[in-house]
């Protein structure tokens, strides 16, 4: 116990004594963490400017169809209709991080605020809270993303809210188990016996340690989130075709399966690529987000 | 002196059938300690936690400055939290890891209405006072020690200038030097500000040194109180007696306790003690005794105790 030997010393004037050089130097992310964050940044910025920079994805040359990788002006090939495979890939980036990353951050939000709510409230606010998210795990949530998206109609917002809806639980589940974790532990009672409001005791005491495991949690759900999106397109929930998105280019390029093997592989790397870059990066994150983290190291 | 903080007849059993507390009546004067020893799983932390409105008693009332605290509805408590504090028993627990020494003070300040502007200086004045560093203040709590950590606590329970502070065996996690300096740091403190303590733990050398009075608890029952030199000096009750002898260093004849603590689930007959006792007679299955007053300001709950009435 060096931590309590060190205490000895504590009734000393201190002040002379150098700062510790744990606490003042930078935290930082690991190597694949800092390269998920650069693929991430890439993707990003791909989807707001990438538009622009290539051709018409919906401009199709019946004469130049199923062109394979590498071809002259056609680096990606083209698909079965002659598009070029390249420019859609651009194109799609934007609403594949749209349906991967508006989900997740709406059910981060509600889920959080439901888990720690359910987690702070007495018996009977907790039961009524988790049972009613219970409820969605009695369905498949592939088969209840397709049943609200079906419910309300094809379209990116309504396969985007059909998404949020079934992301929620999952997110409030492990907010609430942090937070009941929490509850018995000293901090807790001392923040009770403050004075303080519940609402200060879960924003400011009970927040900070629910939000690295939900944060890294999250970001596994975005690779999940581009999927799922992905399988609601291919069944004309989501996007509708002429439109470039990734999954729905996977779910296109399928049928030229044994003809063109690698143009279906083409966006699914994409899918890939984007899902273990937020995977990677919500790893990194938990390390950041985490005071201790070098105390462990 | 005045009653700041009365318990009368508390009692609380939990789900399991565990009666933790039993009973139990308490007083705390305005600027005093008053000591609760006994064994773990005797009722201290419970009673503790009851006392500080955080537990509500199955029955039993406990007044503060004359407000019933049970009775009170939620911004009452708010209100009174500010008078009342805690420092908890495990400093590894007892502040939120992930806030700063700074933020864990300031959020006790922010719940009372101290102006942002204010409350920097008023962490760095009452760190300053506990024997703490402004630079530590930026330090979280995994980068400072048992010791530093309570201190920290007692930081925090003192920062909104409380009447009363609850220790719940807030020094038993630290070494001996340790707990000598915090204990030291506390009789400083009451010594200046007027603060009363209530301070649990069950290290009866620990309560004895910082206590005016003591109460001794056993299986969720208070069966002996008193001031600490007469408790000391004239044990009344066979387990106080027992407890003292198993306080090195004094040349009393050491008493040992044969068989375990009983379930508090599922107490003996009569006098809960009376299994361990060695002084048992067959009355003693009957009924628990009553605290019965043997002098001023000293009562013990046994059979063997008379009233100095009594006894000439």
């Amino acid at each position: 116990m060096t931590a309590t030997i060190d205490a000895t010393t504590s009734a000393l004037p201190e002040s002379a004594a150098p700062p510790t050089t744990t606490t003042r130097r930078r935290r930082r992310m690991t190597v694949s963490a800092r390269i998920a964050a650069g693929v991430v940044g890439l993707i990003v910025l791909v989807a707001i400017v990438g538009p622009f920079l290539v051709g018409d994805p919906n401009a199709g040359d019946a004469a130049r169809r199923l062109l394979p990788v590498g071809t002259a002006g056609h680096i990606l090939g083209t698909d079965g209709q002659g598009r070029d495979v390249f420019a859609r890939i651009v194109d799609g980036t934007r609403l594949s991080l749209l349906a991967g990353l508006v989900p997740v951050l709406f059910a981060a939000v509600v889920g959080t605020a439901l888990g720690v709510t359910a987690g702070l409230a007495g018996k009977w606010g907790h039961r009524s809270i988790m049972r009613t998210l219970d409820v969605f795990y009695a369905f498949p949530a592939v088969l209840l993303a397709i049943a609200i998206a079906a419910a309300l109609g094809s379209g990116i917002s309504n396969s985007i809210i059909a998404l949020a809806v079934i992301l929620v639980p999952p997110v409030a589940r492990v907010a609430e188990t942090e937070t009941r974790r929490l509850a018995d532990l000293d901090y807790m009672d001392a923040a009770r016996a403050s004075g303080a409001s519940r609402l200060a005791i879960a924003t400011r005491q009970v927040l900070p340690n629910v939000a690295p495991p939900v944060v890294v949690y999250c970001t596994a759900l975005i690779g999940l989130s581009i999927v799922y999106a992905a399988g609601l397109s291919f069944l004309g929930l989501g996007v509708s075709p002429p439109t470039a998105e990734w999954g729905l280019m996977v779910s296109d390029h399928t049928q030229y399966i044994y003809t063109a093997p690698f143009l279906a592989a083409i966006p699914a790397i994409a899918i890939l690529v984007a899902s273990v870059a937020f995977n990677v990066l919500g790893d990194g994150l938990r390390d950041l987000l985490d005071v201790r983290s070098e105390a462990r190291a | 002196m005045s009653a700041l903080l009365e318990a009368t007849g508390l009692n609380k059993t939990f789900g399991n059938g565990v009666r933790a507390v039993a009973d139990v009546s308490l007083t705390v004067n305005r600027g005093e300690t008053l000591g609760v020893v006994g064994e773990s799983g005797c009722g201290k932390s419970t009673t503790g936690k009851i006392l500080l409105g955080l537990l509500a008693p199955d029955s039993g009332d406990v007044t503060f400055d004359g407000e019933s605290i049970p009775a009170m509805n939620r911004t009452q408590l708010r209100a009174l939290r500010a008078r009342l504090q805690v420092v908890p028993q495990n400093p590894q627990t007892s502040l939120n890891p992930r806030l700063t020494v700074r933020s864990s003070i300031e959020f006790n300040l922010r719940a009372h209405g101290v102006a942002r502007a204010e409350r920097g200086p008023r962490v760095l004045a009452l760190l300053d006072r506990v024997g703490l560093t402004a630079a530590q203040s930026e330090r979280f709590p995994h980068e400072l020690s048992g010791g530093q950590l309570q201190r920290v606590a007692i930081a925090r329970a003192l920062s909104t200038s409380p009447d009363l502070v609850v220790c719940d065996e807030a020094v038993s996690a630290l070494d001996k030097s340790v707990q000598a300096q915090v204990l030291n740091l506390l009789a400083d403190l009451q010594h200046e500000t007027g603060v009363a303590f209530l301070f649990i733990s069950h290290d009866l050398a620990v309560v004895e040194h910082i206590s005016d009075r003591v109460a001794v608890m056993y299986l969720g029952r208070v069966v002996e109180v008193a001031s600490a030199e007469r408790l000391w000096d004239a044990p009344q009750h066979p387990y106080t007696t027992a407890l003292l002898s198993a306080t090195p260093g004094q040349g009393r004849e050491r008493i040992v306790l044969h068989g375990e603590l009983p379930s508090p689930a599922d107490p003996p007959s009569g006098c809960g003690f009376r299994t361990r006792c060695p002084v048992a007679e067959d009355v003693c299955a009957g009924e628990w005794p009553a605290l019965i007053p043997v002098a001023p300001a000293h009562a013990a709950a046994c059979v063997h105790v008379k009233t100095p009435a009594t006894t000439g």
